[in-house]
């Protein structure tokens, strides 16, 4: 997989929240096991420090454990699953209200714009 | 025990301070970037630890002793400039280098060098500037050693290159060792940093973790060195 970080944050987050999507929305499986550190560290090109510090927060998040002996591996825990992926759907959403927030919508507006959209979506198919 | 210490460290060239007081503390298992314009001492302080230069005042011990013999078998180090013998070719050169050091890889420069797509049996002279840095890059990772000075390890290549040298510092350092990497060309490498030191008029004006610093300042560590150094 091809990775890309911002400049100005911290580049452990920025793995954190790459991997949290992958997760959730399945394009890593459920119970599917990652490649060891520093194999990840190499792909992504950073620091293996910086990638096993990504891994231990998203184990604290219960999106990934650890078998002793056989690796690290994605939770098959679906109410976990789930959460994260709602969870990361309502942050998404607020960013996305406040940047139309800042373009001036009121909530109607973007009800109906929404709307519209969806419509001429089922149109196009 | 810190590999590398250096106490009131200073250096002087005739009247000139290439080193200033420098109190520095580098542990094992970290990647360190040693970051400053062009004659912030980053060279003197490499050379210094290397035994190369003796130091006009203060102290720098590695692993707990004066630069001697004894630290050169831990200590790998890339200088910034070419020093192989060229008439060589790369596959002589590996094996000089494997005489030279016990703790060298021979099956880890060969792999390397297939990775690099370089030619053993081409002499060194008959080589591009970009390759003849990659094989010498290539036989200083190749020692299984604690701690790597490696000096604008990515100076003298293009950007592609650069990566995959990067790559190769990452694969081949043990977890354990500590790689101090001194360079001006911080966007390229500090991604793989863990710890970051600005050196600017022969003093540390800066010292910390990258990802504390990404985090505090919201910026990269690139655009944090342009604001101090800017002139």
């Amino acid at each position: 997989m091809e990775w890309k970080f911002e400049a100005g944050a911290p580049i452990y987050a920025q793995i954190v929240e790459t991997l949290r999507v992958k997760i959730v929305s399945g394009s890593i499986r459920p119970g599917e096991k990652l490649a060891p550190v520093r194999e990840l560290a190499l792909e992504a090109g950073v620091n293996p420090n910086t990638m096993q510090r990504a891994l231990t927060e998203l184990e604290r998040e219960g999106l990934l454990y650890t078998r002793r002996t056989s690796g690290r591996f994605v939770t098959e825990d679906a109410g976990v699953l789930d959460a994260a992926r709602r969870d990361l759907a309502r942050r998404k959403l607020r960013a996305f209200l406040e940047s139309m927030g800042e373009l001036g919508f009121t909530g109607e507006e973007l009800l109906a714009l929404l709307k519209s959209e969806n419509i001429s979506e089922e149109e196009e198919r | 025990m810190p590999i590398l210490t250096c106490a009131g460290l200073s250096k002087s060239f005739g009247g000139t301070k290439a080193l200033d007081g420098v109190d520095l503390t580098l542990e094992p298992g970290r990647i360190v970037g040693l970051l400053g314009p062009n004659g912030s001492g980053k060279t003197t302080l490499l050379k210094l630890a290397n035994g190369l230069l003796r130091p006009s005042a203060g102290k720098i011990l590695i692993d707990g002793k004066e630069p001697g013999v004894e630290t050169k078998k831990i200590v790998s180090y890339l200088p910034d400039r070419a020093c192989v013998p060229d008439y060589m070719t790369g596959a002589q050169l590996m094996a000089f280098y494997g005489d030279f050091y016990s703790d060298f890889d021979a099956s880890a420069a060969k792999a390397m060098m297939e990775r690099f797509e370089i030619d053993g049996r081409a002499k060194i002279k008959h080589m591009s500037k970009g390759t003849r840095e990659k094989l010498q890059l290539i036989a200083v990772m190749s020692r299984r050693a604690r701690l790597y000075l490696l000096d604008e390890p990515i100076g003298g290549v293009d950007p592609a290159a650069r990566d995959v040298i990067l790559g190769t510092i990452i694969a081949n350092y043990d977890p354990s060792a500590t790689v101090l990497i001194s360079t001006h060309l911080i966007a390229d490498v500090e991604r793989v940093l863990d710890d970051i030191l600005f050196l600017k008029s022969g003093k540390i004006v800066l010292a910390a973790p990258a990802e504390e610093l990404r985090e505090k300042h919201g910026k990269s560590v690139d655009e944090i060195f342009r604001e101090v150094f800017r002139c």
